[in-house]
């Protein structure tokens, strides 16, 4: 589904303080499986996920996505693959506040200029799916941590994406919450969607619904364990 | 074609509720800038509605008019006067003025008596202006009463109320006959107030001019195109598009820094980056900024210069008169004829709508410009 061969990411580069937070990453990620980022602080976990989800460039090295590669495409058309590929689900859910679910949801349609009408049934589809269609008006600040989630995973599905790419998704959950995001992200892996997410969490990173998981240390990979079931 | 409709509509409406959440400072900024229109529109609306007004008064007005002057004061044209300028070369229709002013000590109010040129009016009868019809509630075929200076009562039918269009024109007016005029007055015959002459080579009035004086030492001629230009001193259409020009660019600057000044919220520009994150281009951020800027400053300006019509077209220009005082005091009160320019309206909305749009789209540019990576370190 997505491959990085050789990626290099520095920050400040050419200043007194370059830092160069991954060096040298060759990683595969395969399609319709959960994969998580683990390791410790610092490591590059954030770093490696803007760039598998085209949120940023690497300084080196390429990317490819379906075997095309995308690293050296201008802005216009990574922000249309963004869009058209990728679903995003943040830390701090990063929710519009003073919009309702409904309406925070179908913000990524925008740009595409699909009708409202059409927006709107597909969100409501959604909600109706993260059994959440109670609170489709309801003002995404006055929502549960668990609810927000769940809207923060409609609007990362709203534009049916392959691949669905979540920052620490869980650090905000307890670990009931957690379980049943795990649970939906399972789902999700299972109906054909690529899942890639960093987390710290052993929940997360020791749960039977993940697939594969990739260990950093000081911007490099160390190590890849698959963890569910045999690969074809 | 119709995707970029759809997503224009999209970014209307996500800007709208925008504006809808942040209340206060939407409001705040369409009261402000809703204000700075009105004070524009309005000495815009009026000078531009005084200019008609005085354009029109003075297009029937002749090139020359001729006063005597008597120990520096206006003094009556005698006898045979007029008879001597006939031999001036250019001049091409002389006539002998009668006007005068009237002291109506009912309603404290000045009149001007005048016998016309152009119409005739039967004895006993006047033609008065809209002012009289509506402070002595007169109308046609009525009597009226008024007392000379020599103590007799004179008393008149009304036979006609002059049209409301040029009320700065004719308000006071009232007309009558020579035979009227020279009984009520006891103006001696043969006598005018003033003689009016129409020149009809513009290059020749200043010659006329000239001639008159050497002819007559004790005569005064007053040329219509000095009472021009002092008039468009004041009035010239440029000196206005002047006023709105500069105006509208401190207008634009004050906006501006206002806009500066209070620059993008934290909850703005996590925003913009949620929204980049989410696969909003640059251009769509910046887009649905245009469409904030351009509706806020479409709804100051129509709201702005509606009231500004009202003002003064309804309320006579009632906030500014004070401040305009050299215009006010050529004629105390009378309602101007509504009159639309429509260059002058797009004048005033490139000038009030653009630099506002263009405003609110320079602290966006650098927000809008921002990677998209950044919200995941928020
Ligand atoms: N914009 C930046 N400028 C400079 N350095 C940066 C920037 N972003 C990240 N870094 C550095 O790159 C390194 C990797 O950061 P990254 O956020 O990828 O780590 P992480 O594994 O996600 O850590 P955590 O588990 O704390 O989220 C860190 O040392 C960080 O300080
Ligand atoms: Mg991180």
């Amino acid at each position: 589904m997505l491959e990085l061969a050789n990626i290099r990411k520095a920050f400040n580069q050419g200043q007194h303080n370059e830092y160069w937070a991954l060096k040298g990453i060759d990683l595969e990620i395969p399609p319709a499986r959960v994969n998580v980022l683990k390791g410790p602080s610092g490591s590059g976990k954030t770093t490696l996920l803007t760039i598998l989800g085209c949120l940023a460039r690497p300084t080196e090295g390429r990317v490819r996505l379906k075997g095309e590669d995308i690293s050296g495409l201008p802005e216009r058309f990574l922000t249309e693959i963004r869009r058209s590929t990728f679903g995003f689900i943040f830390q701090q859910f990063n929710l519009v506040r003073g919009l309702s679910a409904i309406e925070n949801i179908i913000l990524p349609g925008y740009p595409t200029g699909t009708p409202r009408a059409r927006l709107v049934e597909r969100a409501e589809a959604l909600l109706a799916d993260m059994q959440l269609s109670h609170r489709r008006d309801a003002k995404v600040e006055w929502l549960s941590g668990g609810e927000q989630q769940r809207v923060a995973i409609c609007r990362a599905l709203i534009n049916d994406p392959e691949i669905l790419v979540a920052d620490e998704p869980t650090a905000n959950l307890d670990s009931k919450l957690s379980a049943e995001f795990l649970a939906i992200l399972r789902r999700l892996a299972e109906a054909g969607r690529t899942v890639i997410l960093t987390s710290h969490d052993p929940l997360v990173v020791e749960s039977e619904v993940v697939d594969r998981v990739y260990s950093l240390r000081d911007g490099q990979l160390i190590e890849v364990v698959d963890t569910r079931r045999a690969w074809p | 074609m119709n995707r970029w409709i759809e997503k224009q509509r999209h970014l209307i409406d996500f800007t709208a509720s925008s504006l809808a959440r942040r209340k206060g400072k939407s409001l705040g900024l369409l009261v402000v800038y809703t204000l700075l229109v009105f004070v524009l529109a309005s000495v815009s609306l009026y000078t531009h509605a005084l200019r008609n007004e005085a354009t029109r008064v003075l297009a029937g007005t002749p090139e020359v008019v001729l006063q005597r002057l008597i120990a520096g004061r206006h003094d009556l044209i005698p006898p045979g006067y007029i008879e001597k300028i006939g031999r001036v070369r250019g001049v091409q229709k002389i006539e002998g003025r009668l006007w005068g002013y009237y002291y109506d000590s009912v309603l404290k109010a000045n009149y001007t008596f005048m016998v016309p040129s152009d119409r005739r009016i039967a004895e006993g009868e006047i033609v008065v202006g809209p002012a009289l019809e509506r402070s002595r509630g007169l109308a046609e075929g009525n009597g009226i009463s008024f007392r000379a200076y020599s103590g007799e009562l004179h008393t008149f039918i009304v036979s006609e109320v002059l049209a409301h269009e040029s009320e700065l024109v004719n308000a006071d007016l009232v007309l009558m006959s020579e035979a009227d005029f020279r009984r009520f007055f006891a103006y001696p015959d043969g006598h005018y107030t003033d003689i009016a002459l129409w020149v009809a080579n513009p290059q020749e009035v200043r010659n006329v001019g000239l001639k008159l004086i050497n002819a007559l030492p004790d005569s005064r001629p007053i040329l219509r195109e000095e009472v021009l230009r002092t008039y468009a001193s004041i009035f010239d259409w440029r000196e206005g598009m002047m006023l709105a020009l500069l105006s509208a660019a401190i207008l634009a600057f004050g906006i501006f820094a206002w806009e500066k000044a209070a620059g993008l919220s934290a909850e703005e520009k996590r925003e913009i980056g949620i929204l980049k994150a989410i696969g909003w281009e640059t251009g769509d951020v910046i887009a649905m900024k245009f469409w904030e800027g351009f509706l806020v400053s479409l709804l100051a300006f129509l709201l702005g210069y509606v009231a500004a019509y009202v003002h003064v077209f309804h309320f006579e220009f009632a906030l500014f008169a004070p401040v305009l005082q050299g215009w006010a005091v050529l004629y105390p009160s009378f309602a101007l004829t509504p009159k639309i320019d429509g260059l002058q309206v797009a004048t005033l909305f490139v000038f009030s709508v653009l630099p506002y749009t263009a405003a609110t789209l320079v602290p966006i540019w650098r927000a809008a410009t921002t990677d998209p990576d950044t919200v995941m370190r928020s």
